[in-house]
């Protein structure tokens, strides 16, 4: 009794099958991500030091270190957090609790989605029509962050939109039943249980801004500048140009250097991300409804 | 109108006339009309869908959240038509408290539970007063004793769901609601906590009118003075419940009730 059939294992053959088809697929995934960051470690690692960050490039690019870039990249993304987030936290409030659920909405949710899938060029190309040319911002800090945060606004208001839905509606129902408004109800509960979720997607989606190069080709960012933006209208150099400079655009460049740049950028990122996730365990692990 | 209907009508606790609702294209009421009297229990019972959960929200206008909901006719709440202009959802909601088929206390403490209500609708009150209405709130679901030592936990954990749901009846109370509506209180519950609530919200009776909206027909027939029988979004029957469940007048009601549909 309870004996296996054949039909059993044939059954757990395909199982296994399948199985190892599925984490084989994984192990591809993984390949190129863990060989980006092995050759980067090898080739770049020997470039970092405290040098290397904290002077400036000389003798055509060729020497010395990646301050200015690395504190470019750092002023546009700033910059461009503080116009992208409270704009696509507000829009997505209006999306997610007020909007009513008609035509119009949908359309605004659509667009916002399609918004996202536009090439980083062609935001570019709207960043000089727009900020640079039409508002006279010229090629500043103010514009190539301006873009940036036009180009980061969908993926903001998408995920804060999705952590405002993960609060149940249950708890809204429960406070319009007892005369709260809707801003009550949304200051009191829904906010509180969504900043998290809201906080960390923000972070991941705009740490992406911070290696995108065509946005800010031509709105802000300089190929190299001899002295240190000191206000947003001035332009900049950053750090995903820089390493495009470096690596193909000066001859000369000793081989270490733009590994050591990527390496730099990359190690942004993921500093931003790891921050992110540590940041979503940490509130998660509390939230008990 | 003559005044004795109009007297009549402010003795009443809901009385809808001619009321019609519709989600999108779909009519979901039709041409309800309801006289349910003051200061008693009254059931709403009827199959899946006939209608009686969306009478019940259409009593404190939660139904308009959803932007595709139209209606035409009116509901009146002692004497007050709730569809008129100058009805201020607000303090419709303060007179009108709802309690959910799934208990949903509030993510914040039980004392904030208790008192959110009260603070909208009195946001400066001093802490000594809060305190009491929030005792006389806890005294009142029989829940004090159990929770007067974590008042300032979280509602939602570390409570049983009886002790939730009951938390949600009290929090209702500190705004003097005259009207308690019940969206099948008891079916997230077992058995005694069934009969906990069902015997909390019979202490309710009088200082309250009751609407409660049950699937459960032994709940409808123990726990209710009147009873009002729906099928595919309209009243069938609206009587005492003994004479609901022992002579109903209709060959439907007879046969849900006997268990012929559900």
């Amino acid at each position: 009794m309870f004996a296996a059939t054949e039909r059993d294992f044939q059954y757990k053959r395909t199982e296994k099958m399948f199985r190892a088809l599925f984490g084989f697929m994984v192990l591809i995934l993984a390949i190129p991500v863990l060989m980006i960051l092995a050759i980067l470690l090898i080739k770049g690692g020997p470039a970092i030091s405290m040098a290397f960050i904290f002077t400036d490039p000389t003798n055509g690019m060729t020497e010395g270190g990646i301050f200015p870039a690395l504190l470019g990249t750092i002023w546009l993304v700033v910059v461009s957090m503080m116009a992208s987030v409270p704009l696509g936290i507000a829009a997505a409030v209006y999306l997610s609790e007020y909007a009513p659920d008609n035509w119009v909405t949908r359309a605004i949710n659509l667009a916002t989605i399609n918004l996202a899938g536009v090439p980083s060029i062609v935001h570019a190309l709207f960043g000089v029509g727009a900020f640079v040319v039409f508002f006279r911002f010229g090629t500043s800090i103010l514009a190539a962050s301006l873009t940036l945060a036009v180009m980061t606004l969908p993926v903001v208001i998408v995920s804060s939109w999705e952590a405002l839905q993960s609060v149940p509606r249950a708890f809204r129902e429960a406070c319009w039943n007892m005369g709260a408004t809707r801003w009550q109800t949304i200051w009191n509960v829904v906010l509180p249980n969504s900043i998290a979720g809201i906080l960390t997607g923000v972070i991941l989606q705009v740490s992406r801004a911070a290696g995108e190069t065509a946005p800010i080709m031509f709105t802000g960012a300089a190929l190299f500048l001899p002295f240190l933006p000191e206000s947003v209208f001035d332009q900049t150099m950053a750090l995903a140009l820089h390493l495009f400079v470096v690596a193909t655009q000066v001859p000369g460049v000793p081989e270490q250097l733009p590994y050591g740049v990527a390496l730099v950028l990359i190690g942004i990122v993921m500093i931003m991300n790891t921050l992110s996730i540590w940041f979503r365990m940490k509130l998660r692990g509390k939230k008990k409804w | 109108m003559s005044a004795t209907t109009h007297e009549s009508a402010k003795d009443l606790a809901i009385q809808a006339i001619g009321f019609n609702l519709w989600y999108g294209t779909f009519q979901a009421l039709y041409d309800v009309n309801l006289d349910i009297k003051g200061g008693i229990i009254t059931s709403l019972i009827g199959p899946s869908g006939c209608g009686k959960s969306t009478f019940l929200r259409s009593v404190n206008r939660i139904n308009e959240r959803l932007g595709y909901v139209r209606t035409n006719g009116s509901i009146t709440l002692f004497g007050k038509n709730i569809l008129d202009e100058d009805v201020e959802l607000s303090q419709l909601r303060k007179h009108v408290g709802m309690v959910f088929q799934r208990p949903n206390p509030l993510p914040i403490s039980i004392r904030d539970n208790i008192l959110y209500g009260y603070r909208i609708h009195n946001p400066n009150a001093n802490k000594s007063e809060e305190e009491g209405i929030m005792e006389a709130a806890l005294r009142k679901v029989l829940l004090w004793d159990k929770v007067k030592d974590k008042l300032n936990k979280k509602a939602s954990v570390g409570l049983s769901l009886e002790e939730m749901q009951k938390l949600c009846i009290a929090r209702l109370l500190p705004t003097n609601p005259t009207l308690l509506l019940m969206d099948e209180p008891c079916s997230a519950l077992d058995p005694k906590g069934t009969a906990a609530v069902e015997e909390l919200i019979w202490e309710l009776r009088g200082e309250f009118s009751i609407l409660i909206v049950t699937h459960n027909m032994a709940q409808a027939r123990r726990a209710s003075d009147e009873c009002i029988f729906m099928l595919m979004g309209k009243v069938m029957e609206h009587t005492k419940t003994e004479d609901l469940f022992v002579n109903p007048a209709k060959k439907e009601t007879a046969d849900y009730i006997e268990g012929r549909y559900g």
